[in-house]
């Protein structure tokens, strides 16, 4: 399981790293940890790897009245370590905590995992469900691109061959925000059977608004669940609402089988995670 | 800038300057054990998953057959070699041999690094995070029991003040 | 003998030699090792599961810079070699035998096409890419019901993909079954999986043209067999070949086993007269390594009202893969006869077909069969429990074989025919002590709780594990001029301490220090005959070498310092490292100008059995259906313990290795015969975080009456009973809904898709 042959360029600017993308069959290298194995099973061959490691910044949590913006090379042990997401975005917190290992956690970046779109990962269900908004930079200049257009089908996105991820924006979090996450993995670590990130806001009279459930891991990419999120919106989250919302989330969902499950149990675990999720909230 | 098919890389490892002429290609784990001769960091499946080819990276835990020798140049690693000396065993080997935390010894080298990166940046770790972040790490022999107690006894050498 | 009084090392729990140079980095494995001057080499493998081979066109890769040749079948002559069986070598099983490459036709993905020579490993696996092969596909048998079909076969001239029956006979079956008052039918089935160590194979060969020798770095397990095979397979005398084991990373019954690369390495260093290296990366280890289990077992079991086993019958499917390799009829002769286990069943007739598949070809793996065996049989105790409304402990200490009844033979299977008998145990005493430290009574109280949205339940079964196989085992002992003490070993390390607990023994029977010793084992170099590790033997039967060794060389000491005190040897005395007569002494340093050696040979026919019993406490999340293993217990008594630590270690680790094989571990194929788990991303072993509560007491109770030590091979034994008493414990957990699982993995979408159903059912 030797690499094919590549070229390698680790750019000092970001200017001479879109140049390189655009050159040639190129993929851009973050820390690597999910571009690395599928290289290492040759099912990647890019001619070259443009190295972002000697590009200053893209490395820092920003959090001001915007929300929290992610560096595209922020890494899952800076999450894992910022104690002020526990409040800025306590749901981006508790994810993060799902992904992968200690080693992995120590490289794998915000804008590598983004940009990869595995539909079974947790950045992507942030993304999704706190409608994230994705800053790119490519030949054609800087653009900014919802979450919601970011994410087309399982490792595909939006990104164009020379463009790099800058910076994920995740919008304000206001104080006294309910929310849950929840994913189901064969083992610790694993990439989810399925999992449901959710959070909503209460109204004056103590109801449920703003819902928004995301689901990954039960379809082509990570998602919005509209259906769980109007059975939720405007009633109070009693046992009953929960329930109803699970109902629903399962209802719209038509999760694929694989080795590791057959879409109807993925289809109920999005119910059951969903349930979870919820209670958790209302908690 | 360039792009490069091979390379020469100058990096520290152990404390020691090293330099190695290297394809882009080569991982870190193969430029360890074949440019620079320290066979100690083993391959246990070449993309990412079992642990044992775990180093350290300027101060973290990372999997060498994730990262190229190239990304290494100017980076300062450390591998199992570093973290042991021939005349006494380290108060963590000693931790495991006490334990019987190894039997084939093939994924040994990837749990000290990976539980002696824990133990410098977290002393107290408890229970639960030393299985966490052992988890990725894996091991055929022992069933991980006494590779956790064996951790775990270690971290009053790490300055622990205990629990 | 049994009991040797002034032991000091043997029972303590002595810290490993090995150690010292595993845990700073400093092992010699395999792919440590290279020579100037070599080779790597890859292998091209067959990417269709079956099919005709039309064409292998090897000249754009031969072309590429770095390459120094490409090897096909072709270079091997009208027909290459084939690789015989190890084990029950029956005529029969010839038509079988896996040739070294594809010959003709391919039948498994991953079977050898041919090997690329290069300067790096990198440039061989590029070369790969541009080797054109031209596979005319067949339809692919990848299970039962395909196989027994037969419109596609494997091997058409042998006109089926029935490979051979097993039978296992004792007492009359179907007089039993006349007589019973209750049977139970049930088919059961354990998934596909593997041994999978962690250090993946491989080989350095040198070929010494002016010499006419080989010598070949890597050997594990059955060096001497090997040896052997390769020899006849490269036209060379067995003493031309010198097999040299480095540190083995985990063997667990698969690593060391004659596989086509245990020829193609040493066939290419001599085509290419240069040093070849070959590291196996982890996909070629999931799709060429021996597969294990995949077993279907239908049985019946009669029983009387009160409980009593009167007899077993049934029919089991093994599915052996794509050829039958070196083991490969092991696990399906044991699940036929070894079911009746620790229980006395006088009653039995039970049958395994061998099939043939397009899948990887299986050989052992820790508990060959009987991991699969004790699945079927706990299971179905735990039914006749709840059928005859008997509590599931006291129905297995009605069964259980008495103290009284040792030695108890077994079922006698046929053919390559093999009788065997339990050597001696109490097994209650086990069970009740098992009971007892799980606190069976308190726990009880848990069946079909619901806590925390969690079903709890607990379940018991009892097992036995082989060990000692024959014929023999050889050491030679040379106390060194030094006065150090060398021991040479036809028994190999593969991880599981051997130099140490070897150390122990010689230490003990030679009443020297530890550190005075050095264990040389495993190669070919160091006795002329040796047996290896397999079937929990190293301990008994190497152990039992050194000890018969040590009395001769004690006798041959005594011998050279009666000659240089002048005085008869029964006057000469040992200890500590010192000869004397009256009060003249002399150290074992200088005590010869030649090291003083002997050799000496042990001998076993029979099996020794260790046997146990474990309990299991789970809880079962009906929402995802994942299974939480709140306590596993295993009580075994093993005779006797050499070192507790490592034997703790063997333990633990065997039961977790079950759990694995019980939650997490699945080869899946598709129905093209495509393996779907390449990756370790895909085949899921435990991790530290999945099973953090298993306990292991070792007991000492019946020594075994078949050897000097007492002692009872001991490496497999946790795995054995696991799936079978989780299963039990899931059910016993949902009893509410009748949930019966019998099937493996109990992964969380099949649970789940019991729950479901049940739930569907009750509707």
């Amino acid at each position: 399981m030797k690499l094919a042959p590549i070229r390698y360029a680790a750019p000092a600017t970001m200017d001479e790293a879109i140049a390189l993308l655009g050159s040639c069959d190129a993929k851009v290298m973050s820390g690597g940890q999910s571009l690395m194995p599928i290289m290492a099973f040759r099912l990647a061959t890019p001619e070259l790897i443009v190295d972002l490691k000697k590009i200053p910044g893209l490395d820092q949590i920003v959090i001001d009245d915007q929300g929290v913006r992610l560096g595209a090379k922020v890494r899952w042990c800076d999450i894992e370590s910022d104690g002020r997401l526990a409040q800025a975005n306590p749901l981006l917190a508790e994810a993060i905590k799902h992904v992968a290992h200690y080693q992995i956690r120590n490289r794998g970046t915000v804008g590598g995992s983004v940009a990869h779109a595995d539909p079974a990962s947790e950045m992507p269900a942030i993304a999704a469900c706190c409608e994230a908004v994705i800053s790119v930079i490519g030949s054609k200049g800087a653009r900014k691109i919802k979450a919601v257009d970011f994410f087309i089908s399982a490792l595909q996105t939006s990104l164009e061959a020379d463009e790099v991820i800058t910076e994920v924006l995740l919008p304000a979090w206001p104080a006294g925000r309910r929310w849950g996450f929840q994913e189901f993995a064969r083992r610790r670590g694993d990439f989810a059977l399925a999992g449901i990130a959710a959070f909503y806001d209460l109204d004056g009279q103590g109801c449920a608004a703003n819902a928004h459930i995301a689901v990954f891991g039960a379809s082509d990419r990570q998602h919005r669940l509209p259906g769980a999120e109007a059975a939720l919106n405007g009633r109070p989250v009693t046992p009953e609402t929960i329930a109803a919302a699970a109902s629903a989330a399962s209802a719209e969902v038509d999760p694929p089988s694989d080795i590791h499950a057959p879409g109807e149990y993925r289809r109920a675990l999005v119910e059951t995670l969903t349930e979870r999720a919820l209670a958790h909230a209302a908690k | 800038m360039i792009a490069v098919t091979t390379m020469k890389i100058e990096f520290e490892v152990n404390g020691k300057a090293v330099s190695a002429d290297v394809e882009a290609r080569t991982t870190l784990a193969d430029c360890l054990r074949y440019d620079i001769g320290l066979t100690g960091t083993h391959v246990g499946c070449e993309h990412g998953v079992c642990g044992a080819c775990t180093v350290i990276v300027n101060g973290a835990a990372a999997r060498s057959c994730l990262m190229l020798a190239v990304q290494a140049d100017g980076e300062k690693v450390t591998t199992v070699e570093g973290l042991s000396n021939d005349e006494a065993l380290t108060p963590l080997q000693a931790s495991f041999r006490k334990h019987h935390a190894l039997q084939c010894g093939f994924c040994t080298p990837g749990m000290i690094t990976t539980a002696h990166a824990l133990l410098t940046h977290e002393p107290n770790a408890d229970e639960e995070r030393v299985r966490d972040v052992l988890s990725g790490n894996l091991c055929r022999c022992t069933g991980y029991i006494s590779i956790v107690e064996a951790v775990l006894d270690a971290r009053v050498a790490y300055g622990s003040k205990g629990e | 003998m049994n009991t040797r009084p002034g032991n000091s090392l043997i029972g303590s729990p002595v810290e490993r030699v090995e150690d010292l140079r595993f845990l700073r980095g400093k092992g010699t494995y395999v792919s440590d090792f290279s020579l100037p001057n070599q080779l790597h080499a890859v292998i091209l493998r067959s990417p269709e599961a079956h099919g005709v081979i039309r064409r292998i066109d090897t000249s754009r890769a031969r072309a590429l810079p770095g390459v120094h040749a490409v090897i096909t079948a072709a270079d091997f002559g009208a027909r290459p070699p084939h690789i015989p069986l190890r084990l029950q070598p029956l005529p029969e099983l010839a038509p079988f035998h896996q040739p070294v490459l594809a010959f003709e036709k391919v039948r498994y993905v991953g079977e050898p096409l041919a090997v690329v020579l290069a300067d790096t490993a990198s440039i061989a696996e590029d070369a790969l890419e541009l080797i054109d092969v031209e596979i005319a596909a067949l339809p692919a048998v990848t299970d039962r019901a395909s196989a027994e079909r037969g419109d596609s076969i494997l091997f058409e001239p042998h006109g089926s993909n029935r490979a051979l029956v097993w039978t296992a006979t004792r007492g009359d079956a179907e007089a039993a079954f006349v007589k019973a008052d209750v049977v139970l039918k049930e088919r059961f089935h354990i998934q596909r999986h593997a041994a999978m160590f962690m250090e993946p194979r491989g080989f350095v060969a040198d070929w010494n043209a002016e010499t006419q020798r080989l010598k070949v770095w890597g050997a594990a397990k059955v060096a001497w067999t090997n040896r052997r095979i390769l020899a006849t397979a490269m036209g060379l005398e067995e003493t031309a070949i010198d097999m040299v084991e480095l540190d083995v990373g985990g063997g667990f019954g698969s690593r060391g086993e004659f596989y086509p690369e245990d020829f193609l390495i040493p066939a290419a260093a001599r085509i290419a007269g240069r040093p070849v290296k070959w590291s196996e990366d982890r996909r070629e280890h999931l799709m060429c390594a021996n597969h294990a289990r995949d077993i279907e077992i239908n049985v019946e079991m009669a029983l009387a009202k009160d409980g009593r086993i009167l007899g077993l019958r049934g029919m089991c499917y093994s599915d052996n893969g794509a050829y039958l390799r070196t083991n490969g009829s092991v696990g399906p002769r044991n699940v036929a006869q070894f079911m009746s286990g620790p229980y006395k069943i006088e009653n039995i007739h039970l049958q395994t077909t061998m099939l043939t598949t397009n899948k990887t070809p299986s050989g052992t793996y820790r508990g060959p069969g009987r991991f699969e065996t004790d699945f079927a049989r706990e299971r179905l105790i735990d039914l006749a429990a709840k059928k005859l409304g008997m509590d599931r402990a006291e129905i297995r200490r009605k069964n259980l074989v008495a103290d009284a009844d040792m030695p108890y033979p077994l079922a006698t299977i046929q053919p390559f025919e093999s009788v065997t008998e339990l050597d001696s145990g109490d097994y209650h005493a086990v069970f009740d002590r098992c009971l007892k430290e799980f606190g069976w009574d308190e726990k009880s109280a848990l069946q079909g709780k619901l806590i925390d949205g969690r079903y709890h339940g607990i379940a018991v079964g009892s097992f036995i594990e082989g060990g000692a196989a024959g014929p023999k085992e050889d050491a030679r002992l040379a106390l060194e001029t030094d006065g150090s003490l060398t021991v040479h070993l036809g028994s190999s390390a593969v991880g599981q301490g051997l130099e140490t607990i070897m150390a122990q023994i010689a230490a003990d029977s030679m009443e020297m220090s530890f550190d005075r010793i050095r264990v040389l084992h495993g190669s070919t170099t160091h006795v002329t005959e040796g047996y290896g590790s397999y079937h929990s033997r190293s301990t008994v039967m190497g152990g039992s070498a050194i000890l018969l060794a040590a009395e001769k060389l004690k006798d041959k000491i005594r011998e050279c310092a009666a000659a240089r005190l002048g005085c008869s040897k029964d006057d000469v005395t040992i200890d500590a490292e010192t000869v004397r007569f009256k009060t003249t002494s002399l150290t074992f340093a200088g005590l010869g100008a030649e090291p003083i050696e002997v050799e000496a040979t042990f001998y076993n026919k029979k099996y020794t059995y260790a046997y146990g019993t474990q309990a299991a406490h789970v809880s079962v999340d009906v929402g995802t259906g994942h299974v939480r293993v709140h306590d596993y217990l295993s009580v075994e008594d093993v005779g006797r313990m050499i070192n507790p630590l490592t034997l703790h270690g063997q333990a633990i680790g065997s039961i977790v290795q079950g759990l694995g094989g019980t939650f997490l571990e699945h080869l899946v194929y598709d129905a093209n015969g495509q393996i779907l788990t390449g990756s370790l991303a895909d085949y899921l072993m435990p991790t530290a975080s999945d099973f953090p509560n298993i306990r292991s007491i070792t007991l000492e109770l019946k020594p075994s009456p078949n050897n000097p030590l007492g002692a009872k091979g001991a490496g497999e034994g946790g795995i054995i009973p696991v799936g079978g008493i989780i299963a039990n414990a899931v059910a016993n957990a949902l009893s509410h809904l009748g949930v019966e699982p019998m099937e493996l993995p109990l992964s969380p979408p099949r649970v789940w898709a019991l729950i479901d159903a049940a739930r569907r059912a009750k509707r």
